[in-house]
């Protein structure tokens, strides 16, 4: 059975009291010539994962347009996604021995959805590994198929990305979110960053009256500094590196870390990471470990806006897209050098990279004693942010690749 | 007394699309040999489109090759020579192409030991790809060309302002070249086509052609 996911509607007109009346005409330009013109997006969940949050907002925007958006969801057994979770770390480059018996699963169910979604639309955008396979369904000389892939294809499992190959072989065309996770293929590849939503509850201006509530709610102190980790507690994420690094600030600068997260209860592995976290913290008093739920958008948001630095010391990343969100809000980050961030962070430009446990220390600290390069760098972050990582730009982006696809521009 | 036009000024909307090449460099070396090798539509990439996407950081940010070259080669010299190249006296790629290629060789015939080491981050070429549309805006007269540059997006801005001169095929754009040959303005034209985009934002910049404008207005 398929579910076609529900969108969240916000008008145009909001997203132009941010990005200014040009935008959206330009925007409204671009998309004439595909009035009425259908498109298809297809992607494994309807709820949770950076894919569904980007279509929930995307569809209203697009229909507001006048194209006809559809998001359909396949379907899978238990089974099926046993498989494609595997697929998927193994195309991130995780060891995994794959059997007949997973491809078969995997064709099986492809073959299954095919039966049951419309791929009818003159432009169908396929969401990473899942539903790459329905290109089968696909008509001669029909309509326009786009695979989109969200995740690092620079070390795959060859088995895995060999079967993968021969259906992402037969679309028109691809799109991936850095150069680096690109692979050669025969069919062209675009590069579309992903993106957010700057009206979200995890992006939206927030009172300062909820961000004090907040900061009470969880006994920091509004009038010291505060250094943040927004991120799941999670080994790739370093949050006991974090820590380390505090550490060696707190040497020099009184301030207090917050590392906040989503909650651990149902993650095992996290549950494991965050009791490490908790024995490197030692009981102290101005390390505050936070489990956030996943619904409460805005805490997150109140936190980050309140941060003196946002740090994102990840070993290793997809495109991190929690670094767009602190750099939105205008603030001074600190990342590591891996995955997506340095197209983020541009060094000196827009934040300060560092590659480890002590250049993480010391750049906070150089940004703690200059708090108006500090102030310059979240300026021009927030602005690289508006320019090139807003759900705008994405809908920009997709326009011009259907305009493209088409020849009828 | 107003003045017109004999043809009106087309505003346009404009995006980009960013094709991800087949090339990459790790090297300075690597890097000259593919900046030889690339398309046209990467070199425009790379330096035309990259100063619209990044026309908010107004020091030292010139081009990708130059961002490159400091942030991930480590070489600030050959960073300074590249980024001193200014897109705006250029009105053909090859030429540009052929300054990048000479900075990068000569660099490589001076620092034979830097040419080959490793940089943090590998360089990977792209293509622009440019889709333009007719904004359904047209200027007859200076009042209404000044409302048209006042509603442009950035990119639409940039296109007018910066990539026409590729188009043109002169050291201009499409704004100055319509103040002289439509309206007349020579002085206008010559002074809005001065303004430095590389110290000034899309924003700065659009708001000093808007203040040249009014000054203009006034004197008629």
């Amino acid at each position: 059975m398929t579910a076609t996911a529900t969108s969240v509607r916000i008008p145009l007109s909001e997203y132009a009291r941010i990005l200014g009346q040009g935008e959206i005409e330009e925007l409204r330009a671009l998309a004439r010539p595909l009035e009425g013109r259908s498109i298809e997006m297809i992607n494994s969940t309807s709820v949770g994962g950076g894919v569904a949050e980007i279509l929930i907002r995307l569809l209203p925007l697009a229909e507001e347009l006048g194209l006809k958006m559809q998001w359909d969801v396949m379907s899978g057994g238990e089974e099926f996604f046993e498989v494609t979770k595997a697929f998927h770390n193994a195309l991130h480059g995780a060891p995994y021995h794959a059997t007949p018996r997973d491809f078969e699963i995997y064709t099986a169910f492809s073959e299954l959805n095919r039966k049951q979604l419309p791929l009818d639309a003159e432009f169908v955008v396929i969401h990473d590994p899942q539903p790459a396979a329905m290109i089968e369904a696909r008509r001669r000389n029909g309509n326009h198929w786009v695979w989109r892939c969200h995740i690092d294809l620079s070390h795959p499992n060859q088995t895995v990305w060999d079967f993968l190959e021969s259906y992402v072989a037969q679309y028109d065309g691809s799109i991936f979110s850095s150069p680096a996770f690109a692979r050669r293929l025969p069919i062209p590849q675009y590069l579309f960053y992903p993106a957010i939503d700057p009206l979200s509850e995890k992006n939206c201006e927030l009172e300062p009256r909820f961000i004090a509530g907040v900061l009470e709610r969880y006994k920091i102190d509004p009038n010291r500094c505060i250094l943040t980790q927004i991120s799941r507690f999670d080994r790739l994420k370093d949050p006991v590196g974090v820590i380390k690094a505090y550490r060696i600030v707190k040497r020099y600068f009184d301030c207090q870390l917050v590392l906040a997260g989503g909650s651990a209860s149902d993650d095992p592995e996290g549950a494991v990471v965050l009791k490490e976290v908790l024995r490197e913290a030692d009981n102290d008093p101005d390390i505050k470990v936070l489990e956030l739920p996943a619904w409460a958008p805005l805490e997150g948001n109140a936190l980050q806006r309140a941060s003196t630095i946002v740090i994102q010391k990840s070993l290793r990343e997809g495109f991190g897209l929690t670094v767009s969100e602190a750099l939105w809000k205008k603030k001074p980050v600190v990342a590591s050098a891996v995955g997506g961030i340095p197209t983020q962070v541009i060094h000196k430009q827009t934040g300060l990279l560092a590659h480890s446990v002590e250049g993480t220390a010391y750049q906070i600290r150089f940004l703690l004693s200059h708090p108006e390069i500090a102030a310059k760098l979240g300026e021009s972050g927030h602005l690289h942010v508006k320019e090139n990582f807003l759900i705008s730009q994405k809908l920009k982006r997709y326009l011009t690749l259907f305009l493209k696809l088409s020849n009828r521009h | 007394l107003t003045t017109f036009a004999e043809t009106p000024f087309q505003f346009c909307a404009v995006s980009q699309l960013t094709r991800i090449g087949n090339q990459s460099a790790s090297t300075i070396e690597e890097l000259g040999k593919a900046l030889s090798e690339c398309s046209d539509a990467s070199i425009f990439h790379h330096t035309f489109q990259t100063l619209s996407a990044h026309h908010f950081l107004t020091e030292n940010f010139s081009n990708d090759f130059a961002q490159w070259a400091m942030a991930d080669a480590n070489r600030n010299d050959l960073g300074e020579l590249l980024a001193s190249l200014d897109v705006r006296d250029y009105v053909s790629i090859p030429v540009l192409r052929s300054d990048l290629c000479r900075i990068v060789n000569e660099y490589c015939g001076a620092f034979p030991e830097f040419a080959k080491q490793a940089a943090l981050e590998r360089f990977y070429f792209c293509e622009g790809v440019e889709v333009t549309i007719p904004l359904g805006l047209q200027a007859w007269t200076l009042e209404e060309f000044r409302q048209g540059i006042e509603k442009l997006s950035h990119d639409g801005f940039y296109f007018h302002f910066i990539s026409s001169r590729l188009r043109l095929q002169l050291l201009t754009n499409d704004f100055s070249q319509w103040l002289a040959n439509g309206l007349g303005l020579k002085t206008l034209a010559d002074t809005i086509n001065k303004i430095d985009i590389y110290t000034n934002t899309l924003d700065s910049t659009r708001a000093k052609i808007l203040r040249l404008i009014d000054r203009e207005r006034r004197k008629t």
